[in-house]
């Protein structure tokens, strides 16, 4: 279930194995950092492990290729703009409403649970997970649905290594999501999220709208979670299009996430790109027949395993403190 | 209720009126397959019975994971990993020697042994999860879950390998590796002069092996074990305090939830014939999780609830879904206008759930079930966390206290 990374003809003639790994391990890296990321705001502004990232991740993306290439919106009203222009339309529809799914999916689902315990919030989004996943499915069909960008298989020669376009735009995507991320946590808003993550009852009687905060994160996750959904469906990784392989693959974000620790931000990022370079430098270098196929795919949990075996709380997370 | 004795307190049986029940209960389960009961007489057909094998297989493999998640609380992920080690222990013992790995032994080698290696690998992993806390936990199993799929696709010589998948052996009796079995469980025939299907004896064997694990994960909850394991799903450091050695009673969580595990892997393997390598994935975990959940974590009558209310479900709604569409196609009447609402027969019919997928549009039967499973799993965290047994705790308060409302 989980694919292999796919190389497609990316080699450079007169480049390095090596080169090429650091821009795989690099373009994988911001993908899961990426999810990481929205996943870590989610859990650490509104207490819940959101195990329904990866769907999203397949709807936002679904809803991108919906958008461009089969309701042709916003395209039908704007028949004079290049393709490329109506394309990037239909992507900020769909992070509009991805961000709108998210809102809704909080206040309905979840926000009955507040003050639950962590696993049963948990369990609940198991089960959107399943919902999500299946109607999505339903939705695509039988057969990927391509994403209608106007990138395609293009590449940018640098002679030592080669970059698909879409590896540039989503290095260049992931650096405005975590500035932007970085500044919102600054803002009015992103200072009474922190104060929630902190402490939801103080927060709360300070007069911080615990329940605006909780929506805000889920937008901002359900957002990073299609950026990453977009990504996943693109050249580099699934030129055919979205289809159930975008949640598998949104699964293996989820060793990122635990590398770094659950509830640091920083960790997400360094754990994404940790699990990224390792999975691109084991399917580059370890080729070993007795490993048969599918190894690299499973190298993020083993990376996860052993950080667990060493530090229980990741890299980055705060350790819980037992007090009688 | 006024116990005067300890062991009153303790019994498991503690009111008469739950031996009658019991008894009756038993009855029926004895009598189905002969099709002898007015109003359930239907589940003595072939198909039905080998729905309620599957109950009891899947009540077997949910009674270990209640006693990890619901007594012990400890969160896991990984159930399906260590059926799957039983399964393919099962299979290396037990199937006939081929071109896969087979010793062709007895059931009662391999069907012990199948629980007996998933509890050891769930020890060998267990101090890695003992360490971790809470929902990390939670991600370490899933790692299990996708490391013993990896596992499983790629060692083909045991498991077939990805998309063929390999046959298990047959539930039937034998001393040792004789040609004809003691007893066959899965041949037409007569017992004790009353002539059973294969299906109904298959069915059989399965009940009886689910009352004893029923009987042995009853038991463990009156032990000492059981109350401390109780004792560290309700507050670890007191446990600790109390003289409870926490790290020694969550590994032997981990082992027992991975010997019931074991033996369900086992048995469904063997019930459903050919297994591919893919089949032990998240999904049959989270299938075990909305069992124990569905049904009440931590309450052996609310896991066999849950049992038959998750596997029963689907079929039903497939029966009322194609009696419907049945239905809407011939046209008439207010069932046909209903159904119609629902059910999309054609392409141009809309509809929640279609008869014909890939045509009509809406969810197919397949799809719908599963969009159902996952809408109940989040209804009842919602709405009742004690799941069916707590439905049933209502009820059953509301009539000790009849007509009074206290």
């Amino acid at each position: 279930m989980t694919p292999g990374i796919l190389v497609l003809a990316q080699e450079a003639p007169g480049g390095s194995h090596f080169s090429q790994m650091l821009v795989e391990g690099l373009s994988l890296g911001t993908i899961y950092a990426l999810l990481a990321v929205g996943f870590v705001i989610i859990f650490k502004a509104t207490q819940v492990l959101n195990f329904a990232h990866g769907a999203l991740a397949a709807l936002g993306a679904f809803l991108v290729a919906g958008f461009a290439t089969v309701w042709d919106v916003p395209g039908r009203w704007m028949p004079w703009a290049p393709s490329w222009l109506s394309w990037f339309g239909s992507v900020l529809l769909a992070l509009v409403a991805m961000a709108l799914i998210g809102m809704f999916l909080e206040r309905v689902f979840l926000r009955p649970m507040v003050g639950e315990e962590l696993f049963a919030i948990a369990i609940v989004t198991l089960g959107l997970d399943i919902v999500i996943r299946t109607i999505t499915n339903d939705f695509i069909g039988q057969f990927p649905r391509p994403m209608g960008d106007p990138f395609g298989i293009n590449v940018i020669d640098l002679g030592w290594v080669r970059i698909a376009q879409t590896e540039v735009l989503q290095i260049v995507v992931a650096l405005i999501a975590v500035g932007s991320i970085a500044m919102f946590f600054r803002s009015r808003m992103g200072i009474a999220m922190r104060a929630t993550a902190f402490d939801q009852e103080a927060a709360r009687a300070q007069g911080i709208h615990v329940g605006r905060v909780f929506s805000i994160a889920w937008a901002i996750g359900a957002v990073l979670a299609t950026v990453a959904g977009i990504f996943i469906s693109l050249f580099p990784r699934r030129s055919a299009g979205v289809d159930l392989a975008t949640a598998y693959f949104a699964f293996k974000a989820f060793p990122a996430i635990i590398v770094g620790g659950l509830d640091s931000i920083v960790g997400g990022i360094v754990g994404g790109l940790l699990v990224g370079f390792a999975e691109s430098a084991v399917s580059t270098y370890v080729t070993a027949d007795w490993l048969g196929t599918g190894f690299a795919g499973i190298v993020p949990y083993l990376i996860m395993l052993v950080v667990l075996i060493f530090r229980p709380y990741g890299l980055f997370g705060t350790e819980e403190i037992r007090r009688v | 209720m006024l116990y005067t004795r300890y062991e009153a307190d303790q019994a498991l049986m503690n009111t008469g009126t739950k031996k009658v029940m019991l008894g009756v209960f038993l009855l029926i389960l004895a009598l189905i397959p002969l099709g002898v009961l007015p109003v359930i007489d239907f589940m003595s057909q072939p198909d039905w019975l080998r729905l309620l094998s599957e109950v009891s297989i899947f009540a077997i493999g949910a009674l270990g994971l209640n006693i990890l998640t619901g007594l012990a609380g400890q969160i896991s992920l990984g159930h399906a990993f260590f059926m799957g080690i039983g399964a393919y222990t099962a299979a290396w013992l037990g199937a006939p020697v081929g071109p896969l790995l087979g010793l062709n032994l007895p059931i009662w080698i391999w069907l012990p042994a199948a629980g007996i290696v998933a509890a050891l690998i769930g020890v060998a992993v267990g101090p890695t999860a003992v360490r971790v806390r809470g929902l990390y936990l939670a991600f370490v199993t899933l790692g299990l879950v996708f490391v013993g799929e990896y596992v499983f696709r790629n060692w083909a010589s045991l498991t077939g390998g990805s998309q063929s998948g390999r046959t298990f052996p047959a539930f039937e009796l034998k001393l040792w590796k004789e040609e004809t079995p003691l007893v066959s469980f899965n041949t037409d025939g007569p017992w004790f002069g009353i002539d059973l299907t294969a299906e109904a004896k298959t069915y059989y064997f399965l009940a009886v092996l689910a009352i004893l694990f029923v009987i042995l994960a009853k038991n463990l909850q009156r032990t000492r074990v059981g109350r401390a394991f109780q004792s560290i799903r309700d507050r670890d450091i007191a446990a600790e305090i109390m003289g409870v050695d926490e790290f020694r009673y969550k590994l032997s969580a981990f082992g027992i939830s991975s010997f019931y595990a074991g033996v369900s892997g086992a048995l469904f393997a063997v019930f459903v014939g050919r297994i591919i390598p893919e089949q032990w994935n998240l999904f049959l975990s989270v299938e075990f999780i909305a069992i124990v959940l569905i049904g009440g974590a931590g309450v052996v009558t609310g896991t066999i609830l849950g049992s038959l209310f998750v596997i029963v479900l689907p079929r039903v709604v497939e029966d009322i879904t194609n009696g419907l569409a049945d239905a809407v196609v011939e046209g008439t009447g207010l069932l046909a206008w209903i159904g119609d609402l629902f059910i999309s027969t054609g392409a141009g019919d809309f509809g929640l759930i279609n008869t014909q997928p890939g045509v009509a549009p809406g969810l197919s039967i397949a799809q719908f079930n599963l969009v159902l499973y996952g809408l109940l799993i989040i209804g009842f965290l919602i709405f009742e966390p004690l799941g069916l047994y707590g439905i049933w705790l209502r009820i059953r308060n509301y009539w000790k206290g009849w007509p009074f409302t206290y």
